[in-house]
Formats: C-alpha cells, structure tokens, sequence
C-alpha cells in the first residue's frame, strides 16, 4: 500500500543574493530585482517525500504551491525532480495573505487531494522567515506535527518516525498518520531535475492539464478567511537596514588581542 | 559554486554557433520518435533546446556537488574492502545523483531508457564533469560500455543489460589489459572456453581494469586456437562469485577512481557478437570511442587547470603587482586559454563526424533500402573520423598535461603544495596521455590519414569556406597547408617505413595545427574574441609547421643513424 504524500512548496525571491536595489524605497522587497527561486528548505522537504516515496512503492507525491501564475516554475522543477502531481493554488483573492490566511487556505487545499499521509513543508521561507505556516497548517487541519526534521529514518503502514534537530542533539519521534513535518536543510541533499522529466515537461504551462490552477472556490475556501480579509497581521513599519562595514580593524590572535576586543565592544555598549 | 556549463563561455558558444543540424536528424532518424516518447523532440530546435537543459543540469551537478568534493575524494580515495570496491563518500554521492538525474544513458536509445543524445552532447557533459573532478570516469565510461553493447549485442541481450546501466543500477567497465599486454592488445591470454551445452567460461587474469567492480563487463578474451587477435571474442560479463578482485592499484592521479586487478575463475558470461570479431571490431569501437572521451577528459582537466591558474595570477602579488600583469606569466596564461579552445574546437568537431558517422551507419541498419544511398558518405565520413579520433586524444592529453604543469609553474612554490588543486590536475592529467592508447599509439593510428591524403582531403574542404574575414591571416594558414602537403610528399616519396615512422609525430602535429587553424578561422566568423583566439592559434601553429618542415626538409635524420651508439640498443 503506498502513501499519499503532499509537499507544500514556495516560490521566494532569492534573498542569498541580495543587491542594493532590494528593497523600495517604502521598505517592500523589490521582487522585481530578485530572481525568483523554489524556497530552499522546501526543496528537502520535496527530496525528503521522494525518499519516503522510494521506500513505500505505490506512494504518490503531490506538491502543492501558493501564488501568481509565474510560481508555475517551481512546480515544474518538482515535476522535474519527480513529483507525480502539482497544483497551483493561484487566485487575486488570495492576495495580501499573511500566515494565517496562507495556511487556510493551504489546508483547504490539502484536504481537495484526497486521503493524505503525509505533509512536507519546509521549516521556513527565505523571504518571511516566520516559519509558522507549518505549524498552523497543521493546526487548521487538525493533525500531529513535527517540526525542524533532518531525517525521516522510517515509515510504515500508519506512522512514521522522525529526527528532529534540537539544541544539543537529536529527538526521535513517532506519530500517526496523518502527520505534518517541516524539514531542514541538514537531511539529504536534494535531488537534481531528472534529464527525462525536464525534456518532458519543459513546455507545459500553468493551466495545463500537468500544471493545473486551482481557484478559490475550487478548493472550497471562505471568501472571508483568504487574502487580506482574513489577515489580521497589520504591518507598522518596515525599515531597511543596510549594514556597512565602516573601517576594517585587524584584531591579533591572541589573548591579549581578544580581551582588548571585548572591552571595546562592552565600552561601545555592542555588549552588555 | 557555479553552473560549469554557465560558467563556461566557450561551450555556450559553441553549443549556440555550431552546426548540428546534421547531427540531430541523423541521431533522430528524422524524428521517429515524435508522439512516441513525451520526451523525444519535435524538430531540431527542440532538440537543441533539451540538450542545452540537459547539460545544465550535469552542470549544476558538477560545479555544486562534484567540483567541491573533488579534493576530499582525491584524499580519500578507493579502498578494497572484503573483496569489494569502496568509493570515496563524494564518488557515491555524486553517483546517485547522476543515477537520479536519468544521465547515465546518455546516449542510449529510448526505448532502453536513454536520452538518445549524440556523442558531440556527450563529449561536453564528459568535458564538464571531467572538470570537477577527473578521477569521475564513472559517467563517459559508462557511456562508451553501454554504446558498445548497443551497437554490436543481440537484442535480448541489449534489453536484458541496457536498462540498468541507464538507471544507473549496475556500473560497468572494460575488461581488456593483461599484464602481459597493454598496447599489444593481439597478445590477450585469458581464455574463454565453451562447455558443453555451449555456455562459455572465462578464466585467467586481467590488469589495470578501471571501474572493475562494475557490475557489467566487456572481456576480451582468447576464444579460438589461433594466436594474434583474430583469436579473441568479446563477452559480457555480468559479476558473480567467479571473479576476483585481486587488488586496487597505488596510483599516481585519479585516486577517486578504482583501478584493479581481476581474477577469473571459469566465470559465466555470454559472447558478444561473432567469434574473432573482438579486438578487430567491437574493441576497436570501443577504443575509439574511448580516446574520444579522453579527449574530453584532457580537455575538462586543463580547464580546471587553467581556472585555477588565472585566478591565482590575478591574486598574487609580486614586486607591488599581481602577476598576470607579467609577460611571461600572462604569456603562459594565453597560451594555456588558445590551447584549451583549440582542443575544444578540435573535440567538438571530432564528436561531430563521429555523430555523422554513426547515424548514418545506424541510418543504412534501420532503412536497408537507403544503405547504396549512403554508402559513399559512410565511407568518407569512417575515414574522417579515423583521423580525427587519434589526432584529438594525442592533441587534448598532451596539452592537458602541459597545461596542468604550466599552472602549477604559476603558482610557483605554492603550486607544488597538496592544499592547491593544481598538484591533483597535474597528477590526474598524467594518465590521459597513457590509457587508451598513449599518445605514441595516436600518432600509429593518425598518421595514414596523414600521409594517404585524408588530412588533405579534409583542409581542402575547410578551405572552401569563406574565411574573408580573417585577413592576411588566412594567407598564412594557406602557406603552412602547402608545407604540410609538401612535407608529407617528402616523406612519401621516400619509400622507407623507419623514416616514415621516424616523422609521423611531427606530420601529425603539422596537421593537427593547420586543421585547428580553419576550425578556429570558423569560429572566428561568429566573434571578434575568437577570431583574436585564431590569430594566436595561427601565429604560433605556423611556427611549429615550419619548425617540423625544416626538420624534416632540411636535417638529415641522424638520430635514425646513431641512436643505437647513444643508448646502446
């Protein structure tokens, strides 16, 4: 008997690879001066269910995205990489989502794939950096979670045991499906886009019967509880920082060098 | 890291500029697997499209999984362990993503799960991963493995192994030295015998067998009561109990690949095509298509070696300046660039007529019909690639290795350190001039095509093109081509095989020069950088051509008359 796996995916903008023109002037990131990338802890999470997938014969990996039509190319990189299945949850209503709608309406798509085993997430996102949508995704659809997984070690017929990376060491952990997991990226090195799929897929297209749309109502969801309606996140302010390093001061490797180091960063209160 | 194929703007000019349109509608049958496969392409573009995808995943593999593991696994190298191979933890890993990645048919039909991609894609991919790590000879070799069993095997027995080497679950290697012979390959001793319901046996000893511990082997073996090669077969050999790994060899380079002794012990394996065909055949294919991969193998070593070279120059700082700034530092510098791009261009268009060759032989196998049709073309396009497989594995190995050691010269004593990568391509590179047929063997294989005429059958076609554009240059690459014609006259018409031999080498390197000079002339068509590239190519083959021609022409070739008196043979 395989397992349904579901993997929740995003499409950010390439935070690693900042430039100046990153952020506008009202302190919005300039999604327009970065390249759009598959969410890197995502992409363990993907490599993590094609594992389990690997394991459990029969299994089947749906990998699920959020967002404007042009997230359609991390859903063909999942494709690529060999996902049985991807929809693009993409609808003007959902715009303006903050956590808490985004994992609404993630949950409702879920539950429109069917019986679920398993969900991946990523543990966060490069560009929010919250990590809660896996959290409250599992929340909202009522299941055990495990958070920060490096390794899932086993999987059986109705559970599966994980190793989360805690301070200090490793925690082993079993639950019952269904169960929601978000991975680091300390588990097994992503697999590349396979040759075969990429050539397959290389000109399909969101709307395609291989890439399909799904809307809001098509995922049943509340009007009311998606998009900036149901957001109760209000942003204040957002402040660019730019870091400089003014001067470039060599401080000796030595024990004389260090303690002279301290005191100046406790005189200029850095420390303390 | 980088993409190596991004990264590379040499290959993407070629990959944009080159003329494959031959290529693909041969590789394609004219696309007969349209509709067939969701994965087959629709007309030649398409086609250009998918191997430019392809290439930029062995790209991605390469420059972030391979190239950053490549000293560790250098370090750590092979171990034999209960009697069986240990690749080092980088090796394994990189393997599985090319298994994962569906790369390792590369060239492979379809229908046993192959991309179907033209040995010129293969030869840049080869190059790439050759790059990030030369001791990885696991992909091209497995290349060249499974094209032979696709060529010359029975069907069953191509549906039976060929599914696995594309999926990577088996590996493979060629199963052909003994120790006492190397070169001699007509001299292979270990014998294959038939019992009695007809299944055959192998037994005896086999040498400096890279990969051995592959699960597929191609064994040439001495089949038949007559001695030289027409007594030798090729098997399949699939591993069992039967056979040995005696030991892994101490190598100087390429640690991270295993190179071992093999014992047979009547071990079961199947025969390959016809008997007596082994060694004259299917094992000269498979050489061949070997010393192509080696070219490339050369060719991706002295990139890297290079890379490192430049980046070092441009780092170092010597009396107030970096030393790229210094003639002769920047002279060795460019020298090392036009000489990789000169290989480059040579393998590229070598992996070209291979391509035209092959497709159309496959293309005469599969429309019988066609086969008259076709037949002068084969036959001209054989003898090309004849010439031209030899000429680029002696050109490539030997640049290779001057490369590797000009970088570690620039980076002087600290080039000489293990913790600098240079060390390691310069020990990697020292083996490409070797297997497959040293370079001495090269210049045996290359030198009809030289002195027979189809060296000058093959400039004389380049010289139809128009080369307006490079100016007077063109002038001075039409003067060489006469002192080679010249020069090869000269040594025809003296009728003496010694002498004959005594000049091959530098009768080869003359051609090799003036065929890369119209290569690069071509290329120069296409950008103002790489006819700069020719004109540097060009001033300095017209040297060496004229360098050989007055050795030739002018000396008396007393070595011939007192070697025996200096190293008293």
């Amino acid at each position: 008997m395989g397992l349904n796996l579901v993997v929740l995916v995003k499409q950010v903008p390439d935070t690693q690879n900042i430039t100046g023109e990153a952020m506008k002037e009202d302190g919005t990131v300039n999604r327009g001066a970065l390249p759009a990338i598959f969410n890197p802890e995502d992409l363990y999470a993907l490599e993590a269910a094609l594992r389990v997938k690997e394991a459990a014969p029969g299994s089947k990996v749906h990998v699920l995205t959020m967002g404007p039509p042009s997230a359609e190319q991390v859903l063909k990189e999942s494709l690529y990489r060999g996902a049985d299945s991807v929809a693009l949850i993409t609808d003007r209503k959902f715009a303006g989502a903050d956590t808490l709608a985004t994992s609404y309406a993630l949950k409702c798509a879920i539950e429109t794939t069917g019986k679920y085993d398993i969900v991946f997430c990523g543990r966060q996102a490069i560009d929010g950096d919250t990590a809660q949508v896996g959290p409250q995704t599992a929340e909202k659809l009522g299941i055990n979670q495990i958070t920060c997984v490096d390794h899932i070690e086993q999987t059986d017929e109705d559970s599966l045991i994980a190793r989360r990376s805690i301070e200090g060491g490793f925690e082993v952990v079993k639950s019952a499906y269904p169960v929601l997991v978000t991975m680091t990226d300390e588990g097994h090195v992503p697999r590349t886009s396979s040759a075969i799929k990429v050539m397959t897929y290389k000109n399909k297209k969101a709307g395609d019967p291989e890439i399909p749309m799904w809307s809001i109502e098509h995922i049943g969801a509340d009007f009311e509880a998606c998009g900036l309606k149901g957001s109760p996140t209000k942003v204040k302010e957002i402040e660019s920082v730019v870091l400089k390093a003014q001067e470039l001061q060599m401080i000796e490797n030595s024990d004389e060098g260090l303690s002279n180091l301290m005191h100046s960063l406790i005189a200029d209160h850095t420390l303390g | 890291m980088a993409n190596f194929l991004h990264d590379n703007e040499d290959i993407l000019f070629h990959l944009e500029h080159m003329d494959m349109d031959r290529v693909i509608t041969l590789k394609e049958l004219e696309f007969a697997d349209r509709g067939k496969y969701p994965h087959a392409p629709n007309d030649i573009d398409d086609a250009r499209d998918s191997y430019k995808k392809v290439l930029e995943i062995v790209g991605e593999i390469c420059g972030d999984y391979l190239a950053p593991q490549a000293a560790e696994i250098d370090k750590e190298g092979v171990k034999l362990i209960n009697g069986e191979v240990q690749y080092a933890k980088g090796t394994a890993e990189v393997l599985d993503l090319f298994a994962k990645a569906d790369l390792m048919g590369f060239a492979l039909p379809r229908k046993y799960g192959g991309l179907n991609f033209p040995t010129l894609m293969t030869s840049i991919a080869a190059e790439m991963v050759m790059r990030a790590d030369g001791s990885f000879l696991n992909f091209g070799l497995q290349q060249d493995i499974a094209e032979t069993i696709n060529k010359f095997a029975s069907e069953e027995q191509k549906m039976k192994y060929l599914p696995k080497l594309c999926t990577g679950e088996h590996g493979s290697s060629m199963i052909l030295t003994e120790p006492d012979a190397g070169s001699d390959l007509p001299a292979v001793a270990l014998r294959a015998y038939q019992d009695e319901s007809g299944q055959w046996y192998l037994h005896g000893v086999k040498r400096f067998i890279t990969n051995g511990c592959g699960e597929i082997g191609l064994v040439l073996a001495r089949s038949e009561d007559k001695t030289g090669a027409r007594g030798l077969s090729q098997f399949i050999y699939k591993r069992d109990s039967k056979m040995v790994i005696r030991r892994l060899e101490d190598k100087l380079g390429i640690h991270g690949s295993p190179t071992c002794e093999l014992q047979f012990n009547d071990a079961p394996c199947e025969l390959m095509g016809e008997r007596g065909r082994g060694l004259t055949e299917y094992t000269m294919w498979l050489m061949n298509s070997a010393r192509l991969g080696i070219g490339a193998q050369a060719v991706g070593i002295a990139e890297a070696a290079y890379r490192e070279a430049a980046k070092y120059a441009s780092e170092r700082e010597q009396f107030g300046k970096s030393i790229d700034t210094m003639v002769p530092v920047y002279e060795m510098l460019t020298d090392m660039k036009v000489s990789i791009e000169a290989g480059r261009t040579l393998l590229y268009e070598t992996a070209r007529v291979v391509d035209i060759k092959e497709g159309l032989e496959h293309m005469a196998e599969v429309y019988p019909e066609r086969a008259a049709e076709l037949k002068s073309d084969m036959k001209l396009y054989r003898k090309l690639a004849g010439l031209l497989t030899p000429m680029v594995k002696a050109y490539a190995t030997e640049m290779c290795n001057k490369v590797a050691y000009d970088a570690i010269q620039i980076h002087g004593g600290t080039g000489y350190m293990r913790e600098f990568n240079v060390e390691r391509h310069a020990r990697d590179a020292r083996i490409t001039n070797i297997y497959e047929g040293t370079t001495q063997l090269q210049i045996v294989a290359a030198s009809p095509g030289v002195t027979s005429g189809t060296a000058k059958m093959l400039i004389d076609e380049y010289d139809q093109e128009d080369n307006s554009h490079m100016g007077e240059t063109l002038a001075l690459v039409r003067e060489a081509k006469e002192k080679l014609y010249a020069t090869v006259e000269l040594v025809n018409s003296a009728k003496n095989k010694v002498y004959s031999d005594y000049h091959s080498q530098r009768l080869v390197e003359m051609a090799t020069a003036i065929i890369q000079s119209y290569l690069m002339m071509r290329d120069g068509k296409h950008s103002d950088r790489k006819k700069k590239v020719a004109e540097l190519h060009i001033e300095k083959a017209c040297s060496l051509v004229e360098h050989h021609r007055h050795f030739i022409a002018e000396g008396r070739a007393v070595l011939l008359d007192h070697y025996k008196e200096i190293i008293g043979v």
